[in-house]
This record gives structure tokens, C-alpha cells and sequence, in this order.
């Protein structure tokens, strides 16, 4: 419910000339504070446009494909290494987590008896939120090690995918469990009573009914996993060279940027605000990607 | 009788009428859930709106005070007065105009504050701030809606804590303690038990005596109980109509309207 | 239930499995940091400044500059959000361009990675605004960063409070401001709190934001622009540029993940006040 300004005539200034309108205050108010939350994502793209203007404008896209390798004081820009290492951490996590974060969702819904599934839930929901440095240390300390014995140089690829599984798997779980959640319990009970078994039921009743969300959930993953900067950064080894093996150190578009930035300047500054408009740039076609799949595949959403 | 043509109802009452409508209409976006709705509402005497559900009675109260300026998606059309006023006037003062028309509505709704409060906030908004003013306003109100001696010693509970019947007394006693001229009655006892629902009816029925009452109701007996003039809705081509409209003992014993007839006596509806 | 899973067909030990495998990473996770982490806290710890760049001494001035910057965080956003989210709870329809508008803006803002909030605030805050390198700086981007969240609390709460209540306040005649102040926030607050704690948490948790915009420095700050170190910038520079500062690191990172656990357990605790308050109070609903 709410006041439409077009139809509610403010207190009318004749009747109460006296009295201080402070509903079109209040309104007003609330709308410049509005607009500044709504500025701030404008804001973001237009410094990231300024400050990488410096960079585009004298040398365009072109360097970062085509230097040699990645050395901004000798003036190389080159960004594949860069790219694959995100490239491949991402895909190579989301390929893991997806599954994982599934079956945990169907865990919670359908298998595990109602206290426990609530009791994984809420674990998976502080999972969501345990800061990303926490991971990034244990991955440094216990994980890399590990990899390291079993091939050094241990910081790694593979140290990456896991970390990055790991911090993904809850988003994925908890966006499979709200989709899962919302079909109908009719459909459930419809197969259940036409003899379908458990695992029957889930693969012809409620993924279908589900996957819409679904999809939404795995490109979510996808945008944090891209984004995630620190938890990589420490287990991934940073060499800036395009991986050949998993067990190759990889740099990742994000590290690069938290790791150069403190003494970027000039030309390199301006390349790392290229990356990161290109990051926002990801972000933002995915945002609208998730955006037409819940359109375009759920009707429900559409109607109510 | 048609229902669009109020020249021969208004010559009998006219010195009476306090509030009136002209072909009032009401969509939400396309579906039109009343059409051409035109009554009068008198001085001291209880009104009563009757039909099946979904007919859009209640969309019409909400009208009269304007309260579907807060429903999206909502357009009205026609007119309405009240005396010489026109309501729906975008520039009138809506805050003045809810002061003179109150609303009761079907679940009753006191606000989550102790009883008191219940009365010293729309007090205090509308210019009341003086407190022993506000303590024999309180005494006034809950005396005339019969609920002084049940609640006067615990008027700093919770609103929430009375039982539905008395919370609804008490909705319809914080409308009084604001002098209003109108009260609109949006099916005030269907949400209660039977007993309560008697009590609240005999005080609807002693409200006549200050108030101009337009009462929603779903029960032709208690409209037949109570009332002293009765409009008729009815879903005519998926939209609300009023068919009848008239004096009650008229339209309960000689209805113009076939469609009345059946409601009334049990075949339709 | 033995029965069960020996009756059960394979796809149903495969979930189980997978369940107990992610629980048992995380319990990895979190007993290597607990284990490692909780001889190295005392009073002295929390207290004391790092010495020998983070190797001995604690991590008193840390957890100063981190509650500076979480104060200037949740002081700037909490009145735009809330504000922000009476707007498009309360005064704007679901076709309004303008809420439209801020709403997608949300979306995005929700998801854009924190290290381009930290290109953003190192542009704007530290650059631009002349800010420099310090808590403010810091404090403003993480501001940001939390709107999405808080706002989302804050609309829900407001949109859990019974229209109802707007009805009956409207027919009375009182005024928007009036049934706001009195009737809305009222019973809107528990939500309200619930995206405070969880915007705090948020905001805790982060450092891919805060290296470029408030910075390393680990001395107590004397004002809002020095610069000032926060818990997560001081594990991570602990763990990848100290070596010898892994006995600190793990130290400061089971501070973290106490003070995590305690921002969760409020709000969880909180959202259960807020949804058991109309269920069992209003005759309504």
C-alpha cells in the first residue's frame, strides 16, 4: 500500500495556512535521500570511466591484448594471463559448487529430517557471511601446504577453485533452497501419490519447477565468484602467466588490482580502472541476464 | 426505479441529505468493480448497503473518504458532497474532509498501542493536546460505546489484549472522539462472535440519534433490524450496480427490482 | 531411520554424503582457526599495540580503527537506508520510474564486486573529496557497500506492518508524517535492526574495500582522517606479508570470526522477535 502523490491532495494550504505542511517535508526528504542511494551505482561507473579515460584515450583496448606480457613499468599491458586465470577459477569453481550447493539445497528440503535441515541451513547461512580473509587464511595455511605436497609449488590454481567452492557454495545452496521452497507442495504430492520414488520426483518435478531459479542462483555465483579478490589472492600465488596445468600459480583480474594499486600511477593506475570498469561491466550483464531469465521462465512471478 | 435518476428520491428528503454521490464509479486498472452508483446518505438515520460479496460495496465506502487515494492502480470517477462540499476535489483538505466522514472496517484495527493511546494520538494530531481534555473525550466515547466499565481501569494496556467484539468498539469509539458527521460501517460485525456482534448492532442502531450511519452488511436481517434506508448491490455484467435503492420498509416488503426480490427473500445471493 | 538408509537407493547416500562433506569442510575450517587461534587471545592481546610489524604485541589499535570505520559506516548508511526504504515501501508504487529506478540501481549495487568499491572509493573519497588514505575514506565506501542490505531489511520490515494499520490511520485523518513516526517505525524496528546487524556484519567481513581507502597503518588513530588498519587488513597482511605473523594472524582471525558469530546470533535472535510480534499479538493477519 502506498501514497500516491498524484491522487493525495497535501493538506490543502487554504483550510490550514497556520499549520507547517509536513508531509511534503517528509516526502521530499525521502526522495533526495533516495536519490543519492540510487546515484551511488552511476557514481561508481562514471569514476571508473574518468579514471580509466587517461588509459583509453591514448592507447584504446587494443595493448591489452596484444603486448607481450604484463609490465606496466615498461609500459606492457597485456591482460590474458589475467583473464584466463578469472576465467578459469571461476568456471572451474561454479562447475564444483553448482552440484554441491544443489544437493545441499535438496538435502535441507527432502532428505534430512526437519531439525537437521534447519539446523544445515543456518549453518550455510553463516557460511554465506564468514569474511572472505578467514577463508583466504585457512586456504594460505592448511590448504596450500597440502597441494604442495602433493605437487608444488602448492599456491595454485586448484588452491583457488577449492577456496573459491567453498565461499560459493552457500549462495548457490541458499538461492537452490528459496527455489526448491516455492514449488507447490501439490506438485509434490501429485507424484508422490502416482508411485514416483524420491529421486524420480526431484529429477521430473522439481528441478523443472525450479529451474528458473536455479539459473538465477548459478549466475549469481558466477558474479561473486569473478568478484572475490582476497580469499584468491592468497592462495592462488599471483605469477602473472597463463596456467598450463592446475597446479600452475594464476593471477586473477581482482588480485592484480588489490595488489598493484597501492603503487600504480599514471598509465598503470588508469589500466587497473579498466579492469575494474570491465569487472562492473561482468557484473552488470549478468545482473540483467538473471533479470530476464526470471522474466522470461516464470510466469507466476509475471501474473502476481 | 432507475437507479441513475435521484430527482424523485432527493424531493422527499432532501432537507435531510448530508452526503451524497453521482454516478460514482470505481475501476482498478481495467476491471470496473462498481459502476454509476448513485445515493444519498441522511441526517440521523441509518443507511444500509446490501448484496453479495464481491459486489463492491466496500470499494464505495472507500470512497467517500477518499481512502482509495492509497490503493494503486485505483480511478474514480463522478461526484460526491458532502453538504455543498465536493469530495472529490483534488485540492480539498483529505485530513479535514476524514475527520468529518469516519471509517470502521471489518477486522477491527486499533493501532498496536495501549488504550489510551489509542485515542491521544489522532487527538493530539488533529490539535487536541490538552491532557484532561483528552481524559473526558476517552470517558465520553467509551461511555457511549458502552466499553467505560469494562476497560476504564486498564488503559494503559495493550489495545491488542481486548477480545474482538470489544476491540471493535473500541475502533468505533476512537472514530467518535473525533466528532465526525458520517460514520461509514464496513461490515463491522461479520468479523465477530454472534454476541459481541449483538452488541456491537445495538450500538450501531443508537449511533442514529448523532451520526448520518452507512453500514456495509452481508445480514439482511440485521439490515432489516436496523436500517432506514436500504441500497441493493448486484454484479451485473462482472461489475457492482446499485439496483435498488430506496426507503427500507419499501424495499424489503414491495421491491421494485426482481433481482431484489429473490435476494430478499432467500432465492438469490 | 537405519532402515531407511539401508534401504535407500544410491542417490540418497549421495546427498548425504555431500551434506556431511560440506559440513565437514567447515568444521575443518572453523576448529583449524579455534584450535590454532585461542592460545594466542588473553586481555592482554585485545589491548596492547602490534609490536615488531604485527609478530608480538596485540591487536588493540586495530579494533579501535575497525570500530571507527564500522561507525562511520553504519552512521552514513543507516539514515540514507532507512530513508531510502520508507520511500519505496511506503510512497512509491511498483510502476513509479523513480523507485523503478533506485531499485535496479539496488540490484546491481548488491552485487558489484568489493574490490571495485575500493577503485571507487580510492577514486572518489581519498581522491576527489581529498579524504586521503583514512577511516572516513574507508568508512564511506563500506557505506556503500551495506545500502543494498540494510535497505532490503528495512523494506521488509516496513511491508510486514499490517496495511491495516495505514487504513485505519488514513480514516482517522491523521497525517503521513504522523502514522509514520507513530505507527509504522514503531513496528517496523525489529526488521530494521535485524539489516543494522546485518549490514555490521557485512561490513566486518570485509577488506578487499577498505586497502586502498582507509590503509595499513597500525597505530591507534588519532582522528577520522588518519589512516587505520582494520581486522581483516591486519590478518591478511599478517599472513601474506609477515612471516612469523601466523600465531598473530590466527589470533586476530578467531577475533573475527567471534565477533561474526556474536552479529549473527543477534540478528538471528532479532528476526525472531520481529516475526512472532503480529502472529501471536493481532487479531489480524
Amino acid at each position: 500500500m502506498t501514497w500516491l502523490k498524484d491522487k493525495i491532495s497535501s493538506p490543502s494550504k487554504l483550510n490550514k495556512s497556520s499549520q507547517f505542511d509536513w508531509d511534503w517535508v517528509l516526502v521530499w526528504v525521502l526522495r533526495i535521500m533516495a536519490a543519492i542511494t540510487g546515484a551511488i551505482v552511476l557514481l561508481i561507473v562514471i569514476f571508473l570511466i574518468l579514471e580509466s579515460l587517461p588509459f583509453l584515450q591514448v592507447k584504446g583496448i587494443g595493448p591489452f591484448f596484444t603486448d607481450q606480457r604484463w609490465n606496466p613499468t615498461e609500459g606492457l599491458y597485456n591482460f590474458t594471463p589475467m583473464l584466463w586465470g578469472t576465467l578459469l577459477a571461476t568456471m572451474g569453481s561454479v562447475v564444483v559448487a553448482t552440484p554441491l550447493g544443489i544437493i545441499s539445497a535438496l538435502f535441507c528440503q527432502y532428505y534430512a529430517p526437519v531439525a537437521i535441515g534447519n539446523l544445515y541451513r543456518r549453518l550455510i547461512e553463516l557460511l554465506a557471511g564468514i569474511p572472505s580473509v578467514v577463508y583466504g587464511f585457512w586456504g594460505l595455511v592448511v590448504l596450500v601446504p597440502l597441494i604442495n605436497r602433493l605437487h608444488p609449488p602448492g599456491a595454485s590454481l586448484l588452491a583457488g577453485i577449492i577456496i573459491l567452492t567453498i565461499m560459493i557454495l552457500p549462495t548457490i545452496a541458499l538461492v537452490a533452497d528459496a527455489s526448491f521452497g516455492k514449488v507447490p507442495q501439490e506438485y509434490l504430492l501429485g507424484a508422490t501419490s502416482l508411485g514416483l520414488s524420491k529421486w524420480g520426483t526431484i529429477c521430473n518435478v522439481v528441478f523443472p519447477a525450479a529451474k528458473s531459479g536455479l539459473f538465477t542462483g548459478v549466475i549469481l555465483t558466477v558474479g561473486r565468484a569473478i568478484g572475490e579478490t582476497m580469499a584468491v589472492l592468497m592462495v592462488c600465488g599471483n605469477v602473472v602467466e597463463t596456467p598450463s596445468s592446475i597446479f600452475d600459480p594464476i593471477r586473477t583480474l581482482t588480485a592484480n588490482i588489490a595488489l598493484e594499486m597501492a603503487y600504480a600511477l599514471g598509465n598503470h593506475r588508469s589500466a587497473l580502472f579498466v579492469s575494474g570498469l570491465a569487472l562492473m561491466a561482468i557484473i552488470v550483464l549478468l545482473a540483467v541476464a538473471a533479470e530476464v531469465i526470471t522474466v522470461t521462465s516464470s510466469p507466476v512471478t509475471k501474473n502476481s | 426505479m432507475t437507479v441513475t435518476n435521484l430527482d424523485n428520491l432527493q424531493a422527499t428528503t432532501q432537507e435531510s441529505v448530508l452526503m451524497r454521490t453521482e454516478q460514482l464509479s470505481l475501476s482498478y486498472g481495467k476491471k470496473i468493480a462498481f459502476e454509476d452508483v448513485s445515493i444519498a446518505i441522511n441526517q440521523s438515520k441509518i443507511t444500509a448497503l446490501v448484496g453479495p460479496s464481491g459486489c463492491g460495496k466496500s470499494s464505495f465506502l472507500s470512497c467517500l473518504n477518499r481512502l482509495t487515494d492509497l490503493i494503486d492502480n485505483c480511478r474514480v470517477t463522478g461526484r460526491i458532497f458532502l453538504e455543498k462540499w465536493d469530495v472529490m476535489n483534488r485540492q480539498i483538505d483529505t485530513i479535514a474532509l476524514r475527520r468529518r466522514v469516519g471509517h470502521i472496517f471489518q477486522k477491527p484495527n486499533p493501532f498496536p498501542l495501549d488504550l489510551w493511546k489509542n485515542f491521544a494520538f489522532p487527538l493530539k494530531e488533529h490539535g487536541v493536546k490538552n491532557r484532561q481534555e483528552i481524559d473526558l473525550i476517552v470517558e465520553r466515547v467509551l461511555k457511549d460505546v458502552g466499553l467505560w466499565h469494562e476497560v476504564k481501569d486498564r488503559l494503559k494496556d495493550s489495545a491488542l489484549a481486548l477480545s474482538g467484539g470489544q476491540q471493535q468498539r473500541l475502533c468505533i469509539a476512537r472514530a467518535l472522539a473525533l466528532e465526525p458527521e458520517v460514520l461509514l460501517m464496513d461490515e463491522p460485525c461479520s468479523a465477530l462472535d454472534p454476541i459481541s456482534s449483538g452488541v456491537v448492532e445495538d450500538l450501531i442502531a443508537s449511533l442514529r440519534q448523532k451520526y448520518a450511519v452507512l453500514v456495509v452488511t452481508h445480514n439482511l436481517a440485521q439490515a432489516k433490524r436496523i436500517a432506514d434506508y436500504v441500497g441493493v448491490f448486484w454484479v451485473r455484467d462482472n461489475r457492482g450496480k446499485l439496483i435498488e435503492f430506496g426507503e427500507a420498509k419499501q424495499v424489503f416488503e414491495s421491491p421494485q427490482h426482481d433481482l431484489t426480490a429473490a435476494y430478499i427473500s432467500g432465492h438469490r445471493g | 531411520m537405519k532402515q531407511e538408509i539401508i534401504k535407500s537407493p544410491i542417490s540418497t547416500i549421495l546427498v548425504w554424503l555431500v551434506a556431511v562433506l560440506v559440513t565437514g569442510t567447515f568444521a575443518w575450517i572453523l576448529g583449524d582457526i579455534i584450535f590454532h587461534g585461542v592460545g594466542g587471545i588473553s586481555w592482554e592481546f585485545l589491548t596492547t599495540a602490534p609490536e615488531d610489524a604485527g609478530r608480538s604485541g596485540g591487536i588493540g589499535p586495530i579494533l579501535v580503527s575497525t570500530g571507527l570505520i564500522l561507525a562511520v559506516a553504519m552512521g552514513v548508511s543507516v539514515p540514507l537506508g532507512v530513508g531510502t526504504a520508507i520511500l519505496l515501501a511506503e510512497f512509491t508504487s511498483a510502476t513509479n520510474w523513480f523507485g523503478r529506478f533506485v531499485r535496479r540501481s539496488l540490484d546491481i549495487l548488491a552485487g558489484v564486486p568489493s574490490i571495485v568499491f575500493g577503485l571507487f572509493g580510492n577514486a572518489f573519497f581519498a581522491k576527489t573529496l581529498g579524504l586521503g588514505f583514512s577511516i572516513l575514506s574507508g568508512g564511506l565506501t563500506l557505506a556503500c557497500m551495506v545500502l543494498p542490505i540494510l535497505i532490503r531489511s528495512a523494506e521488509e520490515g516496513l511491508r510486514g506492518v499490517p496495511d491495516e494499520l495505514r487504513l485505519g490511520a488514513a480514516a482517522l485523518g491523521l497525517s503521513r508524517t504522523a502514522t509514520l513516526f507513530h505507527l509504522l517505525l514503531p513496528a517496523a524496528i525489529p526488521g530494521l535492526l535485524v539489516g543494522l546487524v546485518l549490514g555490521i556484519g557485512r561490513a566486518i567481513a570485509e577488506t578487499a574495500a577498505l586497502v586502498f581507502t582507509s590503509g595499513y597503518v597500525a597505530r591507534m588513530p588519532q582522528s577520522l582522517l588518519d589512516s587505520g588498519r582494520s581486522l581483516s587488513i591486519h590478518i591478511f597482511d599478517l599472513s601474506m606479508n609477515i612471516s612469523g605473523g601466523d600465531t598473530n594472524a590466527y589470533g586476530s582471525a578467531l577475533v573475527l570470526v567471534i565477533l561474526f558469530l556474536m552479529i549473527n546470533a543477534t540478528a538471528a535472535w532479532l528476526a525472531h522477535q520481529s516475526s512472532s510480534k503480529y502472529n501471536d499479538s493481532y487479531q489480524f493477519r
